[in-house]
């Protein structure tokens, strides 16, 4: 028993049994719903709360087939919507983090001149700037990309000032007896070893990312998943919004793991490492 | 508080003896400098005269440093003299090995040569070049991240050669150009720096997936590649297994033969010092101090090693005798020499010869 018992630390597991065991959770959750709402509507057949599978079914059609007003499909409209804010606020807040990261994690002046700063606004909750960033702006695209954008660029920012630092300066010392410049140590040395771990960083702030985006879509927008499910709320329907729900999920998870195979695919031998 | 205050006035006791000594080594230096233009016009004659130049002709000491001093700044307040007064002169391939007590500077020496590091006081220099920044002149190997882990085994040796002063935006924009043509040879040449270290088997690798062993043998190739006047090693072998060891020190005593390269290795390890070395430096910090205040690690030996670079030379009783002798005057606390008794016979011996 004990010695079993050690050997479920750290040992890797095959990958098909690795799958099934990530299913089980799911499956559970699934059935639990099922059952409850299953409970609900013996006590009251009209209960809207927890919607049936007809019901959830019922809602997908509604949502995934063209709108008889506008003909718009309401799922892909909200979600080409939200992704197109997502990337662009990313990428610009992304845009601002590796510049200024890499800078700070490479020379300690610029890292002295910002750090301060960009600790104190990591610290502020991006949505106490909403209001702020809606005065400017006005209620429109931009204040949603802003937001995002302000909202992952400080801590991203430190994340890659952290890996920069962590570079070991033999790496660094030993390609200036190669004959590198700086120039050249910071293009062929350090910017390589920095990409994966930027991912990394990248894949830990889609959450954060996310919440900006729903956030500030609940609160103006004509489109997009947040919009929809604060739109549907009003009218108690859980058969649109448990879609929206689980749909945000999976791009999340399509996301997360995309990142994940990108790195593995593009930086073989940062991953190598890790097993050691 | 009266053991800052008894700290400071050693430190100033420290600060006026080193001013002193970076006095003398400003003149010396300064004669130094002359006596190297008699010299390289001594060696223009003979060149002229078309005899080859030998080991007795006078040359400008390949690494010369003079009255070199560090100090760290020590967490308790005040400085910690770490190297005292270190003189050195090496003449072109030479194969110096330094060992000392674990903390006395032997890995501060070599960043200085390295230059990664200033000194506080006195100079060093190259081919009569001061060192002010780690360069092209002077390779490394360092015991860990000597390699990037980024890059294919053959990468890692080809990245050195690549950076032949074209510029990057150039390079890229015709890389079909330059890969058929300039990057092709380094890869040639690449190729040639692996095999010589028995791994262009392994080419295509990361450096991950290859042993510890194989890692210095790359970083070796690596260095080599850009012909340095100096190969700095910093305990490169230190952390390898006994077996990897012993092969690694024959292929770095090949690659010094082979070669015309100048080594300057670092090493805790008292046999591999005297087997892979010809003449070794001892850096101590237990000696009997001309002035009570004077700290910080001497050059306290400086000998001709046995010659002798058979494995089967480690289990003889004068090798061990010697190592029992070094241990003694370097490594002994109790055991305190007097300044004027170090045995410098190597260092004698260059400046006889220069």
């Amino acid at each position: 028993m004990s010695k079993s018992a050690r050997k479920l630390i750290g040992t890797p597991l095959p990958r098909v049994r690795r799958v099934l065991l990530g299913l089980i959770p799911v499956l559970l959750m699934v059935a639990a719903y099922a059952y409850f709402s299953h409970q609900r509507h013996i006590e009251n057949p009209m209960d809207r709360l927890m919607p049936g599978l007809s019901k959830l079914w019922a809602g997908l059609q509604e949502i995934t087939t063209p709108d008889k007003r506008s003909g718009q499909v309401w799922l892909w409209v909200d979600t080409v919507a939200s992704l197109e804010r997502l990337g662009k606020g990313l990428g610009a807040g992304l845009a601002i983090a590796c510049t200024l990261g890499l800078l700070m994690g490479i020379f300690s002046t610029v890292r002295a001149l910002f750090s301060p700063i960009v600790t104190a606004l990591a610290k502020i909750p991006p949505l106490a700037l909403l209001p702020i960033i809606f005065i400017f702006l006005g209620v429109d695209e931009s204040s949603k990309i802003v937001l995002i954008a302000l909202g992952v660029a400080p801590t991203l920012t430190n994340d890659i000032t952290l890996v920069g630092q962590s570079i070991p300066r033999n790496t660094i010392v030993k390609a200036y007896t190669l004959g590198a410049s700086t120039s050249e140590v910071v293009i062929k040395v350090i910017l390589p070893q920095i990409l994966p771990r930027m991912i990394d960083s990248i894949r830990l702030t889609i959450g954060p990312a996310w919440i900006y985006l729903i956030a500030s879509e609940a609160i103006s927008a004509d489109s997009g998943l947040g919009y929809r499910i604060y739109v549907v709320q009003r009218q108690l329907a859980m058969n649109v919004i448990l879609p929206y729900v689980v749909w945000i999920a999976l791009i999340g998870l399509v996301l997360d793991y995309g990142l994940a195979a990108l790195s593995r695919w593009g930086f073989p031998w940062a991953h190598a490492q890790k097993d050691h | 508080m009266s053991d800052t205050a008894g700290d400071d006035t050693k430190n100033s006791a420290v600060d006026k003896a080193a001013r002193a000594a970076r006095e003398a080594a400003r003149l010396a230096a300064e004669k130094r400098k002359i006596e190297r233009a008699t010299e390289a016009s001594a060696e223009v004659v003979t060149a002229s005269n078309g005899r080859p130049s030998t080991a007795s002709v006078p040359s400008t000491p390949l690494l010369d440093c003079s009255h070199v001093y560090q100090r760290y700044p020590n967490p308790k307040g005040g400085f910690q003299v770490v190297l005292n007064d270190i003189n050195l002169v090496v003449p072109k391939h030479d194969f110096i090995t330094v060992v000392g007590p674990s903390g006395c500077g032997k890995s501060t020496l070599l960043r200085l040569v390295l230059g990664s590091e200033a000194p506080w006081m006195g100079q060093l220099s190259v081919r009569g070049r001061p060192i002010d920044h780690p360069d092209r002149d002077r390779g490394i190997v360092f015991q860990k991240y000597s390699l990037f882990p980024h890059l294919t085994v053959l990468d890692n040796v080809v990245f050195g050669l690549e950076l032949d002063g074209t510029w990057l935006l150039q390079k890229w924009l015709t890389w079909p150009v330059y890969r058929n043509t300039h990057h092709k040879r380094y890869v040639e040449q690449a190729m040639g720096y692996l095999r010589a270290v028995k791994l262009d088997e392994h080419a295509k690798k990361y450096p991950h997936q290859l042993s510890g062993g194989m890692q210095q043998r790359v970083a070796i190739a690596q260095a080599m590649a850009m012909k340095p006047d100096i190969l700095l090693m910093d305990e490169p072998f230190g952390a390898l297994d006994p077996g990897t060891r012993e092969s690694l020190q024959i292929t770095i005593i090949e690659t010094f033969q082979q070669q015309d390269i100048t080594v300057f290795f670092v090493t805790h390890d008292m046999e591999e010092a005297l087997f892979v070395g010809n003449r070794l430096l001892v850096l101590s910090a237990y000696y009997e101090p001309e002035e009570p205040t004077q700290q910080g690690a001497k050059i306290v030996m400086d000998v001709p090693t046995p010659k002798d670079t058979r494995t089967s030379v480690k289990a003889t009783a004068e090798f061990q005798e010697f190592i029992a002798e070094v241990r003694r005057r370097g490594f002994d606390p109790a055991c305190r020499q007097k300044v004027s008794e170090f045995d410098l016979r190597a260092a004698e011996a260059v400046r006889k010869g220069a």
